[in-house]
């Protein structure tokens, strides 16, 4: 230990304050600017502190950083912000599997420094080692137990986040997987882990670890693939809080106060965010978990009618007549990448002054705001992008409402139909207002698989096409 | 095969049964078109105009009766035009069957095949030819546009230099396709407009068009619309009395009056009596769209024109429609287009008559020498039956308390538990813990409560840049990395470093796009 040991612990509670102000900061669009100052100054200081306190390998970390740091700032800026929720996954699973990783590394180091103290040796040992060779007994359990829980969050996390990037990317299909009996497999292997666990605390070896990483990550597999793709922003942010756990598991293996606030302060924010996202659809959270929809069946009542088509001319003569329009965009303009078209759609309009304003569900897109980041993107203003609650009572007063690649978020069946899979999930309520446009690939069903009523109400129109090919086109109507 | 429209020889008829647009579309199904020559001049198509689309002009009806394979009409044919007709003739048309049974048995007896457009079933799959909406769309419009052309004042209220105008009132009676049609257009010329309908279920319609429903205070259950097919049922007596003198109550306010009331195979009943009338101011108007089935209003004439003693024009056209002849047109030929689509399921040019379609089934009046007429009950409702809406539950001020002590009682004790058990786990926790550890669970549970309480006040919109940051924050975890990296071991120094390397892709990549996604906030 060469640099002062307080002046460490200084420099982590200062990064610890930066990283609260950094995730307090996002209340509002202005002071998220700065908030985000706070998160890389407070990371720089923790960084710089830990590299100060350890001995030798400069080199190896400083390259390990450089190749990593260009890596993430590569991939940063080639992505597209339609790809945010893959991206976001995919960064997941990095955390678990480096808690893993730093788990294993604590096994090892601990057999080592046990080795050292037998041999007494314990001078020899740096860094990490000779903080567990100071420990008695009891303090060796409990980091047995920290350890252990480390790596079985860690490896759920890396999977699990794997198979939902998979899932997000449509390299995987996003259907629920239903195994027979799936939960009792959850289970089933869940206490495979803690049996093997005991036997990690009562003294078997490493392997018993190397198990529970294998077995663990299996379960993260399994857990994802059975979620439905209805309910993937959960689960994305679900995995965020995964990997919080797994860093303040972590934490506590490696005794540091740092990692320990700040993966809590990650777990909680992941799990408040679920928490939202799930009631945002009605759903309970452990009901999510645990496998999505599959599998039931209930008798959702038959769609009569038929879905009338329009064309771009009768949308952009529809949209020219009204004063008042409301977008309601969806995973399918993300797809699409329609966004630059819908801002230029929105400026014209605006300068006609006309209304138009955004309505965004809480669980539009496959991530939580997702869309406002889209729209965002494609400068439009964020003053007229409002949430469900702030809007949903202005549809019955509005002309026009253009639904761009959303289904399940604006289908009446959550509130008319007591079978319907979705029933009591807040929806907006477009119907109400005088005309719907519904813009859509083609007939099929959206992500959840559920018919929607909304395509069949008389005042709605179907305007087929894809997303940011129709959006031009009602644009070049509109000359 | 070959479809055509004849020039219609009803007195005063304009419309005409095929256009240039429908006539492109009917070709796209593998149908030839043809027109009589002149048949839409009344309309303002002309024949090059047909021309151009494709479509052949024939000289006489005659001709074309004996060359089209299908005769589109508007009005129902006459006997003559039946009597001089080839037979085994598919025709197309209004027919009134009800009112018609004569010229039914001569169709029959002529081997003809018939689909009544007026018989249409009222489902929502059917409503693209449903042509009494579209007809009555246009009715309700005219009707709006012909009172304004009898009245002698502004629908829309004005202050102008020369002094204040109000704005007129119209009450609308009976709120259908025309009843809101009539709203809308008297509502867009910035008239006061009330509606009544004995239906409340339409209560909803009205206000979404912009008018005010006249809401009468009668306790009766009224017969959900669902179950007449969306058509009004008769009244009781009682309810009678009571919109009448809801009516009397407005009569001397009010400008203009358009009567759409019409119960399906009854005469119209009488809405606008002549006390009414009587009470009204001289120069309103009544627009009776009911004339033809005896009028809503007692005074009215059908097919006329006429003006009161006290200066009151009731106007009984029944020709709406026709005195927008290009308008309905192109409605009408668009329903038939559609109902030729669904009759040409192979898009071929050759119509299947499919007994088990609803619709088509239900339109068919003869067919194959058989009158097809009432046809049995569509097999799916019109619209699905109002649940009955239930009772609002008013509670009183001590129930509200009662309620929400006893939901306070609850959430206390909820938290109690929630407490209690806490606190054992920290205590057992704690009974065989080590210092040390205890040090880093204080830690561990304030930076939860932390967390909690710091997220919440997240905006919404800033979710996804929130799971971004957090997760650029989470590779904190470079920080255990960094611990062991020096160790002597090999093995462990080699884990750490990947873990270095891993941790340092979602440090930088996780802030660069939380940069990037935040930097496109901006306000208008």
């Amino acid at each position: 230990m060469h640099t002062n040991e307080g002046l460490i612990t200084a420099a982590y509670v200062v990064a610890a304050v930066l990283f609260i102000l950094a995730l307090g900061g996002l209340s509002n669009q202005e002071k998220a600017k700065r908030a985000i100052w706070y998160g890389i100054v407070g990371m720089t200081l923790a960084v710089a502190a830990t590299v100060s306190s350890v001995e030798g390998q400069t080199g190896l970390i400083a390259l390990m950083v450089v190749i990593g740091g260009i890596g993430g700032w590569f991939v940063a800026n080639r992505v597209q912000m339609t790809q945010m929720p893959e991206l976001v996954a995919g960064f997941h699973s990095l955390v678990g599997l480096a808690a893993v990783f730093i788990g294993i590394n604590a096994d090892l180091e601990m057999g080592s420094a046990l080795a050292a103290r037998e041999a007494g040796t314990v001078d020899q040992l740096a860094g990490f080692a000779a903080t567990i060779a100071a420990k008695t007994a009891v303090e060796l359990s409990i980091l047995k137990v920290e350890l252990f829980l480390g790596i079985l969050i860690g490896a759920i996390t890396f999977t699990g986040s794997i198979i939902a990037y998979g899932k997000l990317a449509g390299k995987l299909s996003s259907a629920a997987l239903t195994l027979p009996g799936r939960h009792a497999l959850n289970l089933g292997a869940l206490i495979a882990c803690f049996v093997l666990g005991f036997m990690y605390l009562e003294g078997a070896g490493l392997w018993t670890m190397i198990a529970v990483a294998v077995i663990s990550g299996l379960i993260g597999c399994h857990l994802i693939l059975a979620i439905g793709g209805a309910d993937m922003p959960v689960v994305v942010s679900m995995l965020n809080s995964y990997s919080g756990w797994a860093a303040a598991a972590i934490g506590f293996t490696l005794g540091n106060d740092l990692l320990i606030v700040t993966g809590a302060l990650v777990g909680s924010s992941g799990a408040i965010l679920s928490y939202i996202m799930c009631k945002g659809m009605n759903r309970s959270f452990v009901s999510v978990i645990l496998g999505g929809w599959g599998g039931e069946t209930q008798s959702a009542a038959a769609v009569e009618g038929e879905m009338i088509e329009a064309k771009a001319d009768a949308v952009a003569q529809a949209v020219q007549d009204a004063d008042s329009v409301i977008i309601v965009p969806g995973y399918g303009m993300a797809v699409a990448q329609a966004q630059g078209s819908v801002s230029e759609l929105t400026k014209r309009l605006r300068s006609q002054g006309k209304t138009v304003r955004f309505a965004i569900h809480p669980v539009a897109g496959r991530l939580p705001g997702h869309m406002n980041v889209l729209l965002a993107e494609a400068k439009v203003p964020y003053d007229i992008v409002l949430e469900m609650e702030e809007i949903n009572d202005d549809f019955p007063v509005t002309d026009v409402v253009i639904i761009i690649g959303a289904n399940d978020i604006v289908n009446p069946a959550a509130q008319d139909d007591p079978g319907s899979p979705i029933a009591g999930m807040p929806v907006l309520e477009v119907w109400k207002s005088r005309h719907v446009f519904v813009c859509k690939r083609g007939r099929g069903t959206g992500y959840s698989g559920i018919e929607n009523p909304l395509f069949f109400k008389d005042n709605t129109r179907m305007f087929y096409g894809d997303a940011k090919a129709s959006m031009d086109d009602l644009l070049r109507e509109l000359d | 095969m070959r479809i055509g429209a004849p020039r219609e020889i009803a007195e005063g008829e304009a419309r005409v049964a095929l256009t240039p647009e429908s006539a492109e579309r009917l070709q796209k199904l593998g149908y030839e078109c043809m027109v009589e020559a002149g048949a839409g001049a009344a309309a303002s198509i002309s024949d090059s105009a047909y021309e151009s689309a494709g479509v052949k002009l024939v000289a006489s009806a005659a001709e074309l009766w004996r060359e089209a394979d299908i005769i589109v009409k508007v009005r129902e044919p006459s006997m003559d035009e039946v009597n001089a007709a080839p037979d085994g003739k598919t025709v197309i048309s209004f027919i009134w069957p009800a009112a018609n049974e004569d010229l039914l048995e001569k169709l029959k007896t002529k081997q003809m095949t018939v689909l009544a457009m007026d018989m249409v079933p009222r489902i929502s799959r059917a409503q693209k030819m449903d042509a009494l909406s579209s007809m009555a769309n246009i009715a309700g419009y005219r009707a709006v546009v012909e009172a304004g052309n009898n009245f002698g004042r502004f629908f829309m209220g004005q202050m102008t230099a020369a002094g204040k105008v109000p704005p007129a009132k119209v009450l609308v009676v009976g709120a259908g396709v025309a009843g809101l049609a009539a709203i809308g257009t008297s509502v867009s010329l910035g008239a006061m407009t009330y509606a009544f309908d004995v239906r409340p279920e339409v209560a909803e319609q009205i206000e979404s068009m912009g008018a005010e429903f006249v809401f009468l205070d009668f306790e009766e259950q009224q017969t959900d619309g669902a179950e007449t097919g969306g058509y009004a049922a008769p009244s009781s007596p009682e309810f009678r009395e009571k919109q009448l003198e809801k009516f009397r109550e407005l009569a001397p306010e009010l400008d203009i009056v358009i009567t759409t009331a019409l119960i399906p195979n009854r005469p119209a009943p009488e809405l606008w009596t002549e006390d009414m009338v009587a009470a009204m101011k001289p120069g309103s108007v009544i627009v009776d769209l009911a004339a033809e089935r005896g009028g809503n209003c007692t005074l009215t004439k059908a097919d006329e024109k006429l003006v009161t003693d006290n200066g009151v024009t009731i106007i009984g056209y029944t020709d709406f429609p026709s005195r927008m002849a290009t308008q309905s047109s192109n409605l009408y030929a668009t329903n038939i287009r559609h109902m030729m689509d669904d009759l040409t399921p192979e898009k071929d040019g050759n119509p299947i008559v499919d007994m088990e379609d609803d619709v088509i089934r239900g339109a068919l009046v003869t067919h194959e020498g058989e009158i097809t007429w009432p046809p049995p009950p569509p097999k799916i409702k019109a619209i699905a039956a109002a649940a009955p809406k239930p009772k609002e539950v008013v509670e009183s001020a001590e129930e509200k308390a009662a309620r929400e002590l006893a939901e306070m009682k609850q959430s206390l004790n909820r938290t109690g538990w929630l407490l209690g058990i806490g606190g054992v786990l920290c205590l057992g926790l704690g009974a065989v813990a080590p210092p040390s550890f205890m040090q880093h669970f204080i830690v561990f549970v304030l930076s939860v409560f932390i967390g909690f309480y710091v997220i919440w006040g997240v905006a919404h919109s800033l979710h996804t840049p929130l799971m971004a940051i957090t997760n650029a924050i989470s590779s904190i975890i470079i920080v255990g990395a960094l611990l062991q990296v020096v160790s002597g071991n090999s093995t462990v120094m080699w884990l750490a470093a990947a873990s270095i390397l891993m941790a340092s892709v979602n440090i930088f990549g996780g802030f660069l796009v939380t940069r990037r996604m935040l930097a496109m906030f901006q306000r208008s």
